[in-house]
């Protein structure tokens, strides 16, 4: 298992580095951020001291290397914009986003896992047909279109819920959360359900192909002569065997949404992640835009390992080497 | 011999059909037999001519498109093919156990075999934890399984196929079943180990005092186990009586034939007499005998009407308008 987890890790910064290659060859190939710093009228010799300062006047390996040492040292520069350091910014809105995205995985999957063992095992059922139907519209409407609908009715229409903002937040461990407030709840279901509706959707649907495949086993024919009510037969023996290809998908949409959660953020006017992303792309905010995709990049590396160690949690035949 | 008198399972005309699009499947039509409290009865017959839906039928575990459609199913009296689906989840297990065909298949991969085992018992008792277990590390040593204690934790890919088969008997035996239905225990496993897994069945069977069907195509297997034999074809059942009579002195053509390509051990060499050609597709029987097309005794009446079950003498039935006398065929 040590051994396992260095591999892995290991791997993890393999994949890191990649990222930051592509990322920084990526900045040095768009456009010249000396002209972001410097003002207007700016005479040469300032252009070529402020891209003395910035450490342009240097070779690519060179400024890579730069690049590379300050971000071990948790230096992403600062941002053009805001004039502070870009990570902070970044890990400042970061609590935003991840909340939103993770009461929404949890209610994709409370409400997708449930439905999904039941139209697996009952795929004749005018109900599971129903439900089978309804994932579709989930996963083709456009979040956009959604989070309209409910801002239209739970906000506008019935008042139920606030259309935008965080609420209130209490600070904990330094970052301030909504999760934990009443209000801030408040403000949080909307934009969540928004995000859920396709996750929900694409997992109803592939626990529903795994449960079917299950259904068919032996062993639930076997736990079934044992005398094992149905529920448990249901739950105990077959969903644990249909989980493998849940898990993976659920960690892919747990990356997808964090990272991309651009749009309904925009739309309930959420201070996240995304939000920042599409300013600082708007205004060529090179620093924050690189924190983001480097910070994209960890995360999907450290939900992938996430993801295999709880495969092998699940399934004692898969080992981990 | 036991006392066989006192009857354990009776089942009664029992009909269980499958319907599919492509038509009604009439897996088990008509179907009757009673079970002695203690005995072991073989229900032979090729593939395909019901036997597993049979047992199946006997636990309540025919899903839909099929459906039993008449007839009883009296264990100890009580007509199983009306109880409630709560009734049957005390009875399956507890009552009656089964043991599968393929013992690879038959035990969920992700628990280990010790909570498959305790799972049974937490059911069916009211054992503590401590009592289980140790009643599952006794059940496993009985069924031939050494340092039990450490087996417990282990998961099924863990076992090769006929130490796997010998924990599904363990769990079958655990809650003292009056009844097992074996549906073909030996075929999917090496012809080494098949002989010492039969035994291990009936020493476990007739240890705890308990009634068998044991599903097989295998007549031989059946000739060494059972006390009676029951003979199914196309869901019907063509020939009833004690193993041994049946066995020397069979009165339908189809359980002759069965008997004819049962593999001689002393005669390799020799070819075995297969009966020609194939089972009917069951959703298309012809009138008259569903055995007709392959049977070599066949005459006019057979297409025309099809025979009854009828006694032969006492105790033995067979289902044929021109049986076989005194043998031969
Ligand atoms: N779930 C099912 N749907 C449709 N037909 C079935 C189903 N299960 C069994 N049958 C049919 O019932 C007949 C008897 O099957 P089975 O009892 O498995 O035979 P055996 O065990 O004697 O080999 C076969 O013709 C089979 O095709
Ligand atoms: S009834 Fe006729 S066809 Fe059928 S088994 Fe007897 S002799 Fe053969
Ligand atoms: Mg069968």
């Amino acid at each position: 298992m040590l051994g396992y987890t260095i591999k892995r890790l290991i791997q993890m910064v393999v994949v890191l580095w990649a990222v930051s290659v592509i990322v920084f060859l990526m900045m040095s190939f768009t456009g010249d951020p000396v002209f972001m710093v410097v003002p207007i009228d700016a005479t040469d010799a300032e252009i070529a001291q402020a891209r003395r300062i910035l450490g342009l006047d240097r070779s690519l390996p060179e400024q890579y290397f730069i690049f590379v040492q300050n971000m071990l040292q948790g230096d992403f520069g600062r941002s053009y914009v805001f004039r502070e350091p870009a990570l902070d910014l970044i890990l400042e809105r970061l609590p935003a986003t991840l909340e939103i995205v993770l009461v929404a995985m949890a209610m994709s999957a409370i409400v997708a896992i449930p439905l999904g063992v039941y139209a697996g095992a009952n795929p004749g059922r005018f109900s599971s047909r129903t439900i089978m139907s309804g994932s579709l519209l989930g996963i083709s409407l456009p979040s956009f279109w959604v989070g309209m609908m409910l801002i239209f009715l739970f906000a506008v229409k019935w008042r139920i819920f606030p259309s935008s903002g965080r609420g209130d937040t209490v600070e904990i461990l330094g970052t301030r959360w909504s999760i934990f407030t009443a209000d801030g709840w408040t403000h949080v279901i909307l934009p969540s359900l928004t995000l859920s509706l396709a996750t929900m959707a694409i997992i109803l649907r592939i626990t529903r192909a795994g449960m079917m495949e299950v259904m068919r086993q032996d062993y639930m024919k076997f736990a079934r002569a044992k005398g094992v009510s149905r529920r448990n037969v249901l739950y105990r023996h077959g969903l644990r065997n249909a989980l493998i290809p849940v898990v993976t998908i659920f960690g892919l949409q747990l990356g997808d949404l964090i990272a991309f959660a651009t749009i309904t953020e925009t739309i309930f006017a959420w201070p996240g992640l995304g939000k920042l992303l599409i300013d600082s792309i708007y205004r060529a905010d090179r620093p924050v835009i690189v924190v983001y995709l480097m910070l994209v990049a960890l995360i999907f590396v450290v939900i992938n390992f996430l993801v295999d160690i709880v495969y092998t949690l699940i399934d004692p035949r898969i080992t981990v080497k | 011999m036991k006392d066989m008198t006192e009857t354990l399972l009776r089942v009664d005309d029992l009909r269980t059909h499958f319907h599919t699009f492509a038509g009604t499947v009439k897996a088990v039509d008509g179907v009757s037999f009673s079970l002695a409290k203690g005995e072991i009865m073989g229900l032979v017959g090729e593939s395909g001519g019901g036997k597993s839906v049979v047992g199946f039928s006997i636990l309540g575990l025919i899903d839909s498109p099929g459906r039993i459609e008449s007839g009883q199913i009296l264990f100890d009296g009580e007509d199983l093919a009306k109880a409630s689906e709560d009734r049957m989840h005390k009875i399956r297990g507890k009552e009656i156990a089964m043991i599968f065909q393929d013992p690879m298949t038959s035990l969920n991969p992700l628990h280990p075999i010790g909570r498959q085992m305790d799972e049974m018992l937490r059911l069916h008792t009211d054992l503590d934890a401590r009592g289980r277990r140790a009643r599952c590390i006794r059940m496993l040593e009985d069924v031939g399984i050494s340092q039990a204690e450490d087996r417990l934790d282990s998961y099924p890919h863990q076992f090769s196929g006929g130490m796997r088969q010998r924990v599904v008997i363990a769990i079958a035996m655990l809650a003292e079943p009056r009844l097992i239905v074996a549906d073909e225990p030996t075929t999917a496993l090496d012809v080494t180990i098949q002989a010492q897994i039969l035994k291990l069945i009936r020493r476990q069977v007739r240890e705890h005092g308990a009634s068998m069907i044991l599903v097989t195509h295998d007549l031989a297997v059946v000739a060494e186990m059972a006390d009676h034999i029951t003979v199914l074809y196309c869901g019907k059942v063509v020939e009833r009586g004690p193993t041994r009579q049946v066995i020397d002195d069979p009165r339908h053509p189809y359980t002759a034939g069965l008997i004819a390509s049962i593999p001689d051990p002393s005669d390799r060499k020799h070819r075995l007499d297969q009966i020609p050609g194939a089972v009917p597709d069951i959703r298309k029987l012809p009138r008259g005998c569903n055995f007709r097309d392959r049977c070599p005794r066949a005459q006019a009446l057979c297409a025309e009407r099809e025979p009854d079950l009828e006694t032969q003498e006492p105790g033995r039935s067979a289902a044929c308008h021109f049986p076989v006398e005194g043998g031969g065929t």
